[in-house]
């Protein structure tokens, strides 16, 4: 069997110290294959981006604490790492875009300097105006010889996110992280860059991990789904089969708040109460307080991942039951 | 170029205001100006005269216009006891003054900037804290006494520097390390502070994300950004540290435009009071405009507004 490009073994990140210490993400684990699409989703808090910052080990410490765990990067574990092997991993191994395409690029450097940047750190022999106007024309920006001057604020976010994705892109990486790539974009726009996301993956062959809390994007790009609630992962499943058939309360909560335009609803279905921050997760199944069909024994202890199909499994025992 | 107009107006009128103040201030000073010139013993006649040549009999507000109509002519008249062009005097005291100002911000900035970003990358650590009570110090020091203090132990006691002495720009370290002192810990503070909420912004991630050493991040990455509301603030301290020149060059007996004003002072010489005052007005204004011009080079989003 070949080593996984990504490889996430039972990940624990935690914020601060001793009794105070909130564990963020509890016991993660996820694989992902080169040039595939793994789509991360969840809501808000359920530890999704704090895992994805962890590939790089790009969270702050402190006050975040790796408490147990491997990321293994074709075999080689990010987490003891010394400082000059992370460098060389970010960007060169795996590239990163984010939420805010504006924040996120530096707004005193024009566009084609942060590009440049990237090329000198990962591909000194191709840091070149032309290469920077290239990869420029790659994400489909117009103009690219003048847009190399501009600053990042005189650029448009759909713009601006294409330059991040450029910047990412530079160095060759392996693996691109989409941390919610489009969720501070218009809604049109967001098409846009999803289709180039996909239209780059076809063409160059990285493995993307996308992300998300809208699982309207699921079935456009990816080959599998991981969706976590509250630190942990409560079912994997490929792309296709979760959607068309979810097994998990939550993820069918999540699938069906998904507005259609078939139906003719009057109002938004959400999922009632608001889910748990880190530090006050419910003890038990982590979703019981908000799940439609919990059990007595839900609130004792935390399911475990079954693997109920060849590359299916779900955190609920009561899956196979009649909703 | 409404804004450059704009702009430039402004800086006359704060200067007229400036020569109207000193004017009407050292005019509300009791004492005869001819008294002082001729001595007291000088006879009634050589004081008449006096004040024929100055005009000194005429009305305040005629002597005013005079005034303002020789500024208008770009002269600054002439000292009443030495009979030197005041902008003669002035400029042969620049170089110093210049030099002294620039040394001093050279030396806080080269120390402020350093601080400040290695205290905001280590935060909370012992050395942040040693760093915080250190500048704390320094802010509160009087520099009254921090100058006297650092010449009688430096240049008198130990002997490392001319106590008040001046023969090249090397004797300006010591009244230029003085003067950097007590500013060195207000700009190490505030550049930790806007380093501090510089490094958790998204794009330091992204810097960090791309694989940028640690020394990149801070000092390219963020540095820059973090300096752009120092720069603001350095603006308008400027005129506060030429209160420090004046006393510091005073102090050390270095002849720049601070020692002059002092003298002229003492000598109750008020074209030479005026003009010094007039001058260092003008020298504030001027190190504002560069300033301007420094902050719209350090963030590209300001030239765009224009």
């Amino acid at each position: 069997m070949t080593t996984p490009l990504l490889e996430i073994r039972n990940l624990q990140v935690e914020f601060g110290h001793g009794a105070g210490a909130v564990r963020a993400v509890d016991g993660v684990s996820l694989t992902l294959s080169q040039g595939k699409t793994l789509c991360l989703a969840g809501e808000s808090g359920s530890g999704k981006s704090v895992t994805a910052l962890s590939i790089a080990r790009l969270l702050a410490s402190p006050p975040a604490v790796y408490a147990g765990g491997e990321v293994l990067l074709e075999g080689r574990n990010v987490l003891n790492m010394k400082a000059s092997e992370l460098r060389e991993v970010r960007g060169g191994f795996v590239s990163y875009i984010f939420q805010e395409p504006a924040a996120s690029l530096n707004p005193v450097f024009r566009v084609g300097d942060q590009i440049k940047e990237a090329l000198r750190l990962h591909r000194p022999e191709a840091a070149t105006d032309a290469e920077v106007v290239r990869l420029l024309q790659l994400v489909g920006i117009p103009a690219p010889e003048a847009r190399r001057k501009s600053y990042p604020h005189e650029l448009s976010g759909g713009m601006q996110q294409r330059a991040m994705i450029a910047m990412a892109l530079a160095p060759h990486p392996k693996l691109l992280v989409a941390d919610e790539p489009t969720t501070a974009l218009d809604v049109t726009i967001q098409a846009q860059i999803i289709e180039l996301l996909a239209g780059l993956q076809r063409q160059l062959g990285m493995a993307i991990l996308l992300i998300t809390h809208n699982l309207g994007i699921v079935g456009d790009m990816a080959d599998e789904v991981a969706v976590m609630y509250a630190g942990q992962i409560v079912e994997t499943a490929p792309a296709r089969e979760i959607l068309r058939r979810p097994l998990h309360p939550y993820t069918q909560a999540l699938i069906n708040s998904v507005p259609s335009l078939d139906e003719d609803a009057h109002r938004l279905k959400a999922i009632p109460g608001a889910p748990p921050l880190p530090g006050s997760f419910p003890g038990g199944c982590r979703f019981h307080p908000r799940c439609p069909r919990r059990q007595p024994e839900c609130a004792e202890k935390i399911p475990p991942l079954l693997e109920v199909a060849p590359g299916r499994s779900v955190r609920c025992p009561y899956w196979n039951l009649p909703p | 170029m409404t804004r450059f107009l704009t702009r430039l107006i402004w800086s006359v009128l704060t200067l007229l205001g400036t020569a109207a103040l000193t004017f009407f201030l050292l005019n509300a000073v009791p004492g005869d100006v001819a008294r002082v010139i001729a001595g007291s013993k000088a006879s009634s006649e050589v004081i008449k005269e006096i004040h024929l040549r100055y005009h000194l009999d005429e009305p305040l507000w005629k002597r005013f216009g005079l005034y303002l109509g020789q500024l208008a002519r770009g002269d600054l008249g002439h000292s009443y006891v030495t009979e030197q062009p005041v902008a003669q005097a002035i400029l042969s005291r620049l170089p110093a003054t210049l030099a002294l100002s620039a040394l001093a911000v050279i030396l806080w900035m080269a120390l402020a900037v350093p601080l400040g970003v290695v205290t905001a990358r280590f935060r909370g650590s012992w050395f942040d804290r040693a760093i915080l009570v250190v500048a704390t110090v320094s802010l509160s020091l009087p520099s009254f006494w921090l100058a006297r203090m650092l010449q009688y132990w430096l240049a008198y006691k130990l002997g490392w520097f001319p106590v008040g002495f001046f023969s090249s720009f090397r004797d300006l370290l010591l009244p230029a390390a003085t003067l950097a002192l007590l500013f060195v810990g207000y700009y190490a503070r505030l550049i930790h502070t806007n380093m501090v909420e510089v490094l958790d912004s998204p794009y330091v991630r992204a810097a960090r994300a791309k694989g940028a050493s640690e020394t990149s991040v801070l000092f390219q990455h963020a540095l820059r950004n973090a300096l752009i509301p120092v720069v603001t603030i350095l603006g308008m301290d400027l005129a506060a540290m030429l209160g420090g020149v004046l006393f510091v060059e005073n102090v050390f007996a270095l002849p720049g435009i601070g020692t002059l004003a002092m003298q002229s002072v003492f000598n109750l010489d008020p074209p030479m009071i005026m003009g010094t005052v007039l001058f260092t007005g003008a020298l504030v204004i001027g190190a504002n405009w560069v300033v301007d011009l420094l902050y719209g080079w350090i963030d590209p989003r300001i030239k765009t507004e224009h």
